[in-house]
Formats: structure tokens, C-alpha cells, sequence
């Protein structure tokens, strides 16, 4: 790294990265139990946390094959939530600058979690430690706590715990950063927001969400002086 | 039926989209309006995602079927948020509120 993130920084992004591994943890595990609950072996579990890694879209194939239908009904729903990905893609591809094999590896740490750690961080090397740091912890956390999951299965009654607020409040804490810094994207996140809940009657599952990419378009292109608007 | 076979494929389209993202040219990254629209890609994706996850939260019947529970929960995560706590304390704070509301007021 060309020059090395300030020490405070530092321990920032690596005390928040173990927070969304506790978090990535129990969320894990909270899709080990719901995935072998719906009919998934094992090791389908783990493959899915190891290789898919993208929570939503697991817990959507687990969803569908556990609701009756074929796993293949499910690809529809799984890509689109993965589409998502795609665009943090486009976001993080100059803040990563990643080429060769290295981008391979980096790809698959897409997620959003870790863009929303990057896109948190003021400078590039920060940009990029919160990145790895928060992927590579996200990755052990997320696939130990599916392992456990999948092995004590519906023995744990994850609702009971309160675990299925885990995932909004997290997502709100990652987005918190970026409401506080600009007005724009407060009014992003309610269009986002509004976009999403408009469509979720009328929509299948993965839509919602990737249409609400149209705010921060809008949002994006308008000139800056209307940005009290 | 073998479930392997569209996890896999679940798996493999999931890794392309990723790197197809990645993988765009940097002539396009360069222009201003691209990078303003996707610094705000994560915030409308983000939100949205919060949204639909809240409004499918409870298992009532039609589109819109939230737990009030977890509504509560995640505006108590949305306050340690304000108070500018971490990850791990509003995470903390979501799951303990909604655990506990469960406990208290059981069924739906």
C-alpha cells in the first residue's frame, strides 16, 4: 500500500469488521439450521456460504426449495438478488483497483457489507483495508456459523432469538454512514426505499431491491443545486 | 431430484455477476456522473433491502406481512445508531429487543 491507514482508522475498521463478524456469525447460523430445515443436505449449506456467499440469495434458494419448489425455480430469485452485487462491483472497481487473479479473489468478496465498510472510509487505503478486513472476517465468521447452523439444524429456534432482526439492522448500520454525510443520499435511501416497498406486492423476490438502483440514478444525475429539493 | 446441480449453477452465476461488475472498463468508471450515481448505489440498495426484509418479517398473509416485533427491535438497533454505536452493539440491541418482545408477547 502506497501509504498505510492512520493507526485510530486502523483499529476503527478492524472493530467494526469484528462486529459484522459476530453479526455474519449468527446470521450463519441462523441459514445452516433454515437450509438443512428446508431440505438442503449439509454440505450444500456450506457450499452455498463458501462459493454463493451472498446471505440473500441463499436464503432465498433455501426459501423456495424448502416452500415445495425446484431448486431451479429458485435460480430466478437467487441471480436477481446476486444482481445487486454486480453494481457494488461498478462501485468498488476504482476504490479496489484490483487486476489478474487478484480481481478473481476480489470478486468474490462483492458483497454488501464489504462495499458499504469501503464506501464508509474517507481515503483508499482505508477503503481497501476495510474491504479485505471485513471480507475475510465476514467469510470465517459466515461459514463457521452455517457449519453450526446446519449441525444443531431445528434443534435452535432462530426466530426465538430474535435473530431475523439481525439482518435489517445491520443492513440500516451499514447504510447509517452515508444518510449522515449527505442529504442526497438520505433522499436516495427513502426513493430507494419507497421504490422497493411500491413493488414488493407486484414484483418476485430480487426486483424490489434492484429497482430501487433507479433513486440513486436519478439521485446521481441531478445537479448538484437541487440537492435541497 | 439432485439439488447439486442448480446449487451449483446458483453459485457459479452468482461469482460472474460479481466479477462482470468489477470487471468494467475504467474509461466508464472515469466519468463524473457514473461515479456520482454509483456512490449512491449501495445507499438505495441498502435501504431498499432494509425495507423489503422488514415488511417481510412476519408471517401474516399478503405482500406486506411485518413483525412488529422486529420493527421495534430494528428502531432500537436505529438508536444505539444515533448514539453512534458499532456494528456489534446494534446488533446487539435489535436481537435482545425482539427476543425479548417475543418472550413477552408470544404468537403473532
Amino acid at each position: 500500500m502506497p501509504t498505510a491507514p492512520r493507526d485510530t482508522a486502523r483499529a476503527a475498521i478492524w472493530r467494526a469488521s469484528v462486529g459484522i463478524g459476530v453479526y455474519a456469525g449468527a446470521f450463519g447460523l441462523t441459514f445452516g439450521a433454515v437450509a438443512v430445515a428446508s431440505g438442503l443436505s449439509r454440505g450444500q449449506a456450506q457450499a452455498l456460504s463458501a462459493v454463493l456467499f451472498s446471505g440473500a440469495s441463499q436464503f432465498a434458494l433455501a426459501g423456495v426449495v424448502g416452500a415445495g419448489g425446484s431448486a431451479w425455480a429458485a435460480l430466478g430469485p437467487v441471480l436477481l438478488l446476486a444482481l445487486r452485487n454486480g453494481f457494488y462491483g461498478v462501485t468498488l472497481a476504482p476504490v479496489l483497483d484490483s487486476h489478474g487473479a487478484r480481481r478473481l479473489l476480489t470478486a468474490h468478496l462483492v458483497i454488501d457489507e464489504t462495499t458499504a465498510m469501503a464506501t464508509a472510509q474517507t481515503t483508499r487505503p482505508e477503503q481497501r483495508l476495510a474491504f479485505w478486513s471485513t471480507g475475510v472476517v465476514l467469510f470465517a465468521c459466515w461459514n463457521a456459523g452455517t457449519f453450526v447452523g446446519a449441525l444443531v439444524g431445528s434443534a435452535v429456534d432462530t426466530d426465538v432469538l430474535g435473530l431475523d432482526a439481525a439482518g435489517p439492522a445491520v443492513f440500516l448500520a451499514l447504510v447509517w454512514p452515508a444518510l449522515r454525510r449527505s442529504v442526497r443520499a438520505r433522499w436516495v435511501a427513502l426513493a430507494g426505499a419507497a421504490i422497493a416497498l411500491t413493488l414488493v406486492p407486484v414484483a418476485p423476490g430480487g426486483i424490489p431491491v434492484l429497482a430501487a438502483a433507479t433513486a440513486a440514478v436519478v439521485g446521481g444525475l441531478l445537479p448538484q443545486q437541487q440537492e435541497a429539493a | 431430484m439432485n439439488l447439486w446441480v442448480p446449487v451449483l449453477v446458483a453459485c457459479v452465476g452468482s461469482y460472474v455477476i460479481k466479477l462482470a461488475g468489477l470487471s468494467l472498463p475504467e474509461s466508464v468508471l472515469a466519468d463524473r456522473r457514473v461515479q456520482r450515481v454509483t456512490t449512491l448505489l449501495p445507499v438505495a440498495m441498502l435501504a431498499a433491502l432494509v425495507a423489503v426484509q422488514l415488511v417481510e418479517s412476519g408471517d401474516g398473509p399478503g405482500p406486506y406481512a411485518l413483525d412488529w416485533r422486529v420493527l421495534a427491535g430494528v428502531a432500537a438497533g436505529a438508536v444505539a445508531l444515533v448514539l453512534r454505536r458499532g456494528f456489534l452493539v446494534v446488533f446487539v440491541v435489535a436481537v435482545a429487543v425482539t427476543a425479548l418482545l417475543r418472550l413477552l408477547v408470544p404468537g403473532a
